[in-house]
């Protein structure tokens, strides 16, 4: 499938924007030393990652100035879900922050929403993927799951990162959940790859419906050149790469921010440390990101 | 709206004879006339005359060659284009409303206006039916000739889809598939009509004929064809043939 970069960057974005969002929202439960310094870094980048990222996902659409109307059909579409739940997580965190900043109240249960809805957003953005049959590697129930863990991982590395820079120290505890968070998602990660080397759905043979004749090929394509399904449908690069740049975003996204955290931990920098690990992280999360549209093979291609 | 209608009054579609096409492509070049002209946007061509042609099509031939074991290979011209499906995956996901199947008769249509051109739809259907239009950034597909076959100003005849109307050679048919006693149904129940990519699930509406199986087996020992082109003369011609044969 093709990537388009305006989708990368913002599933990219937006998925660690609002895992930071959401961990705020749970903050809310717990965390009674937050500054309003701390407030303003930590709200002030999730709102910024999430708000970009949403405005840069209008930037692939023919007509953006009917975007308004992908917020209709939330029944039947997970496009339209996404939209309509990042509005109004968005929305609900916004007066969440609100409350805490201004009245100095920090509400539970508008923490909690914040966490929920933010959270139901990124699996919506990974349905929008997983409901679509046609290709098979995206059609699995782990998709929205990895969405989910990259962007509880990119959200705690995040808040990690304000938590050092506004308090001065990164903490054991915090640091641990930082590690494990990014473990469990590239683990995840790592068996839904193996899904790759499934046997495809649809091959020549029931797309033509003659299999049952002999060993169906093309023998003409049906024009001389390119077309919008060979760019959009036929991106072949992506595969002949894949192992290389799978190690690339595991190298990126996983093992140098956990060395970066471990690193942290002691030294009186951490602050820089882990402003580095959340850049190699979503350094990692866009080549990661890349792939999963790059490696992804859609069942027209058995026509071609 | 993209919620799918449970039921559809007709289911009306086409059905279409792969033992018939001879792979002319006239029905894609009669599809691009009709529709560049008809319901919605026209079909874009970008860098036609240049080093990089591409176009919007709602109907391609593709050219498939089947080899059967310890049989000759057999060429089957295949014509691909939207299959109005009853379970239709590329209606539930467009987010605008812009995609939907109509109650009435089943036809899957695009409402341009509303249509922000995500591509989603496209990358729903498993068939690649659904182009992006270069140029006016909208989701195009066939129509089904919409604006021709409800059309009373036009000859009666004419009332079909361009595709049907203009194969030479009858390997397209148009009718309501959801009426057993149809033309069309009583064909494909005839001829074995199927489904493209049933594990899909999308319930195609439109059914394909296979080829019929071939009434001549070829013979194992291979034809020496030089020997066919030799003229054979007969009469005088023939007597002067074999006498200057013989003189050596």
């Amino acid at each position: 499938m093709h990537p388009a970069y305006s989708v990368i960057f913002f599933t990219v974005a937006s998925g660690a924007g609002l895992g930071l969002i959401a961990f705020m929202g749970l903050g809310a439960l717990r965390i009674d030393e937050m500054s309003t310094g701390f407030l303003l870094t930590a709200f002030g980048i999730g709102f910024a990652l999430s708000v970009a990222g949403l405005l840069s996902s209008t930037f692939h659409l023919g007509h953006p100035e009917r975007a308004w109307r992908a917020f209709s059909q939330w029944r039947s579409s997970w496009l339209s879900r996404e939209g309509v739940l990042a509005v109004v997580a968005l929305i609900v965190a916004a007066i969440f922050a609100g409350m805490w900043l201004f009245l100095d109240l920090s509400s539970a249960f508008f923490g909690v929403a914040t966490a929920v809805l933010a959270m139901l957003t990124v699996w919506a953005t990974g349905m929008i993927y997983a409901q679509i049959k046609a290709v098979d590697l995206w059609h699995r129930w782990l998709t929205p799951v990895c969405y989910l863990l990259f962007s509880i991982a990119g959200g705690v590395v995040l808040f990690l990162f304000v938590h050092a820079l506004m308090t001065g120290k990164a903490g054991w505890e915090l640091s641990s959940v930082a590690m494990i968070a990014l473990l469990v998602a590239w683990a995840v990660k790592l068996f839904w790859w193996r899904g790759s080397e499934n046997t495809p759905t649809s091959t020549p043979d029931t797309a033509t419906g003659l299999g049952h004749l002999g060993k169906v090929r093309l023998l003409e394509r049906p024009h001389t050149g390119s077309n919008y399904l060979l760019k959009e449908m036929g991106f072949q690069i992506g595969r002949k790469h894949a192992k290389k740049l799978r190690m690339i975003s595991v190298m990126l996204g996983a093992i140098l921010p956990i060395l970066l955290i471990l690193l942290a931990i002691p030294a009186p920098l951490d602050v820089l440390w882990l402003g580095l690990a959340v850049l190699a992280h979503l350094s990692g999360m866009l080549v990661e990101r890349w792939l999963f549209f790059a490696e992804a093979r859609h069942s027209v291609m058995a026509f071609y | 709206m993209t919620q799918l209608p449970e039921t559809t009054d007709r289911k009306l579609g086409l059905v279409i004879d792969l033992d018939t096409c001879v792979g002319c492509h006239a029905c894609v070049i009669s599809c691009k006339e009709w529709n560049t002209g008809g319901y919605g946007a026209p079909l874009a061509d970008t860098d036609a005359y240049g080093e990089d042609p591409s176009g919007t099509f709602l109907n391609r031939v593709h050219t498939f060659e089947v080899k059967p074991a310890n049989k000759p290979a057999m060429v089957t011209h295949f014509p691909k284009s939207c299959l109005h499906c009853e379970d239709a995956p590329c209606v539930t996901v467009c987010p605008t409303g812009a995609s939907f199947k109509r109650a009435e008769d089943g036809i899957v249509l695009v409402h341009e206006d509303h249509c922000i051109g995500c591509g989603l739809c496209s990358w729903a259907c498993p068939y690649g039916a659904r182009e992006m239009d270069a140029v006016e950034k909208v989701m195009k597909k066939c129509t089904l000739c919409v604006d021709r076959i409800y059309n009373e100003n036009i000859p009666e005849e004419d009332r079909v889809p361009s595709c049907v109307r203009t194969c030479p050679a009858g390997a397209r048919h148009f009718g309501d598939l959801g009426d057993a006693q149809s033309d069309v149904s009583k064909l494909v129940a005839e001829r074995g009509g199927f489904d493209l990519m049933p594990e899909q699930g999308t319930k195609p509406v439109n059914k394909y004929l296979p080829p019929r199986p071939k009434q001549q087996q070829m013979a194992d020992e291979p034809v020496n064809l030089a020997a066919l082109a030799e003229p054979k003369a007969t009469g005088f011609l023939g007597w002067l043939d074999g006498a200057l044969e013989r003189l050596g």
